[in-house]
């Protein structure tokens, strides 16, 4: 993928000066831990498949709107996109836990979680690129 | 007496592996216009996770490499937007084989964790 089509690798762990990847290091970890711990939260507030769907389904919506903006007005910045996206937000979500939780549910909880997680999740994209657009003002779209 | 919550650094070390380890593989892996690295992290975090399951890992082990390590280094989010990115793309078969692909990937995963250590 061009640089403008991916999501993952915005960062520099194995190119440029050292000091720009130890920063890259240090802004994704910072994000890694922090995104990490809150979804272990919210699997303790909402135990099961519900916490894992809620935190998937969140942070598919800030991940859409960071994405986005970033394309449309650019008002945050590199590192900013780093430390949020790379490391909060892709922490914060999970597919492993998605997909495990699933396959250990019975038939009709493992179709309804597969169904509400995709249905909801690509929504939730769908309506953080909304929100990327009226906060770009329809600058571009 | 077992504190009501378990310590920030067990989820959080692993999470900054997890997170560290992803963004390395995104770095490494890249098919031009198809979000491989995203697919590649899913699936092989899937098994690692399913191991550890089937394992038998202990709770504090669980939550460093379980909850913390793989639940970091897959993502759902960075998926999501992809696929939606390709769908708007007119890539629309792609979109629909890399929804499918995640989700069989990380099921074959799981079974052949099972399959293995069960």
């Amino acid at each position: 993928m061009t640089p403008a089509q991916t999501v993952m690798s915005t960062g520099t762990l194995t190119s440029g000066p050292l000091l720009a990847r130890l920063e890259t290091l240090a802004l994704v970890a910072l994000g890694g831990f922090a995104g990490a711990n809150c979804r272990y939260v919210a699997s303790l507030l909402v135990p099961g498949l519900g916490g894992t769907l809620l935190a998937n389904v969140v942070g598919a919506f800030l991940l859409g709107f960071v994405f986005y903006e970033s394309r449309y007005a650019g008002a945050l910045s590199a590192e900013t996109r780093l430390v949020v996206a790379t490391g909060f937000l892709s922490s914060f979500t999970t597919y492993s836990t998605f997909a495990l939780q699933s396959a250990q549910s019975a038939v009709l909880p493992l179709v309804g979680n597969v169904v509400a997680t995709y249905a909801l999740g690509f929504a939730a994209v769908v309506a953080g690129r909304a929100l990327a657009r009226r906060t770009a003002g329809g600058a571009s779209a | 007496m077992t504190p009501l919550v378990d310590p920030a650094y067990l989820v959080g070390l692993g999470g900054v592996l997890g997170a560290l380890l992803r963004t390395l593989v995104g770095e490494l892996i890249t098919v031009r216009n198809y979000p491989a690295s995203t697919l590649l992290v899913n699936v092989l975090g899937s098994f690692c996770l399913a191991a550890l399951t089937v394992l038998g890992a202990e709770h504090r082990l669980a939550l460093l490499l379980g909850t913390g390590a793989c639940g970091s280094f897959t993502t759902f989010s960075s998926f999501a937007v992809e696929t939606v990115r390709l769908w708007e793309d007119g890539e629309r078969v792609v979109a629909a084989f890399n929804a499918a692909a995640n989700l069989v990937g990380a099921g074959l995963a799981i079974a052949l964790a099972w399959l293995l250590l069960g």
